[in-house]
């Protein structure tokens, strides 16, 4: 039976961690890869890198920090940020990385995710949908969701997934930060609309919002960032949680 | 001893060179290129494979006698070969994906889509999966039966003999997720990106 996975996100600036794993023994605390290290020996299912570097010149900093980690970590590598065209997405993919995320540039120009899952192939191309309500729907936006778009969330995932996405990455902006649980009526809308899986994102504050995020979302996936940074709960307590709700995880 | 990974244009192959490289330490010499008297003198040879069956075919057949040295290298000489998702999927006659493609044909079947029960299942086949050891194989020395494997994949291979399945995988159906046929070896699922009990695959296959 295919387990549903458990993916812990770094976000990183410039090369250092921002929203990382607070640990105090750690020799480099804000080096991604020992953290990311951290990560994979726990349990992890994946590890996921969101690159929030604002400067052009620093940019090139996730690279060495995504091949570094690919010498050292087993699982799959999610990178995203900053993805502009197919050029990006070959570099993160020759650095290491196993999927390349896309929000922006998905939806300034949908034709990349066209051409980018035709070259590399749909398993590594995941489309980040990042979505925020209005009346009774969910409107997308763009850079880091500065921008708003007018576009309808579920509309756009549905096109995403025609265009070749192989997994959406869905982020509530309504949840996200808050600690108050994944926004689970757009996720499983998002779900029922769509036959990729999908990653619940935004809001995660404890153990039960994982279990809702799988349960009532039908995430295949459950993503969160903060809780595993400040040690709410590690990735084996989030597994013996689930496993013991009847969630199908692997430990 | 030389292990090679066939470096064909496939796909993004730097998992598998990483981990590779991570089991081999300094003991084995891991080499990545498309040389075919590079790839004749090896001892063992790993063709990994990414994206589709068709683009992967492709790939193999625009390297000016690849397919044929690969023919004798694991048909012929019978050395071993690991293939690797769409690696092993090209071991087949035919694949379905995109467009009918002519595979390698050293073990006889078809490569399909996944039938996901009128959609009940999601495509792709993502994340981890217990496999069910049926057989055993030398690239299973030391893993337990139900261990987790990680998969990435929305086809399937479907050979024609049951006896070369040494694993399956349950999805939607029971889906052949390892292959062994004398000398030549197959995973669905990705070694090298299945923890620890991945890289123990790879060093029973760099060890056989």
């Amino acid at each position: 039976m295919l387990k549903n996975r458990i993916i812990p996100c770094l976000d990183v600036k410039n090369g250092r961690v921002v929203k990382g794993i607070n640990f105090v023994d750690l020799k480099d605390a804000g080096d991604p890869v020992e953290q990311a290290k951290i990560y994979s020996d726990g349990g992890a299912d994946e590890i996921c890198f969101l690159d929030i570097t604002a400067s052009n010149e620093n940019r090139d900093t996730i690279y060495d920090v995504v091949e570094r980690t690919s010498k050292q970590c087993f699982v799959p590598l999610t990178v995203g940020g900053g993805v502009r065209g197919v050029d990006d997405i070959n570099k993160l993919l020759n650095c290491g990385a196993d999927k390349v995320s896309i929000n922006t540039a998905a939806v300034q120009n949908p034709e990349m995710i066209i051409e980018s899952s035709k070259k590399f192939g749909s398993q590594c191309i995941v489309v980040a949908i990042d979505a925020k309500k209005k009346e009774d729907k969910w409107e997308i936006f763009t850079h880091g969701g500065r921008t708003k778009t007018g576009i309808d969330a579920i509309n756009f995932a549905k096109k995403m997934e025609d265009s070749g996405a192989g997994e959406l990455l869905i982020t509530s902006m309504d949840r996200d930060g808050t600690q108050k649980g994944y926004d689970i009526k757009l996720i499983s809308e998002i779900e029922k609309n769509v036959n990729i899986p999908i990653i619940a994102s935004g809001g995660v504050g404890n153990l039960e919002h994982l279990l809702e995020g799988i349960k009532y979302g039908k995430a295949s996936a459950v993503l969160a960032a903060s809780t595993f940074h400040y040690g709410t709960f590690s990735i084996k307590e989030a597994k013996q949680y689930l496993d013991s709700k009847g969630i199908p995880v692997r430990i | 001893m030389n292990v090679t990974i066939v470096d064909y244009n496939s796909g993004n192959i730097n998992s598998v060179i990483n981990s590779f490289k991570e089991v081999a330490k300094d003991k084995v010499n891991i080499k990545v290129t498309s040389d075919l008297n590079k790839i004749k003198s090896s001892d063992k040879v790993v063709l990994p494979g990414q994206g589709s069956f068709k683009s992967c075919v492709d790939a193999l057949n625009s390297v000016n006698g690849l397919v044929e040295t690969l023919n004798e290298f694991a048909v012929t000489n019978k050395k071993p070969l690991l293939g690797i998702c769409v690696g092993l999927q090209m071991f087949a006659d035919i694949g379905y994906e995109e467009i009918e493609t002519k595979g390698l044909g050293w073990i006889s079947g078809k490569v399909s889509k996944i039938d996901n029960q009128n959609d009940k299942f999601k495509l792709p086949h993502i994340g981890w999966n217990e496999i069910s050891i049926i057989k055993e194989s030398k690239i299973f020395k030391d893993i337990k039966d139900k261990s987790h494997m990680y998969f990435l994949h929305s086809y399937e291979f479907i050979p024609e003999d049951k006896n070369v399945i040494s694993a399956t995988t349950d999805y939607s159906s029971n889906i052949v997720c390892s292959v062994e046929k004398e000398n030549i070896f197959g995973t669905q699922f990705h070694p090298e990106k299945s923890d620890k009990i991945g890289l123990k695959i790879i060093s029973n296959f760099i060890n056989l």
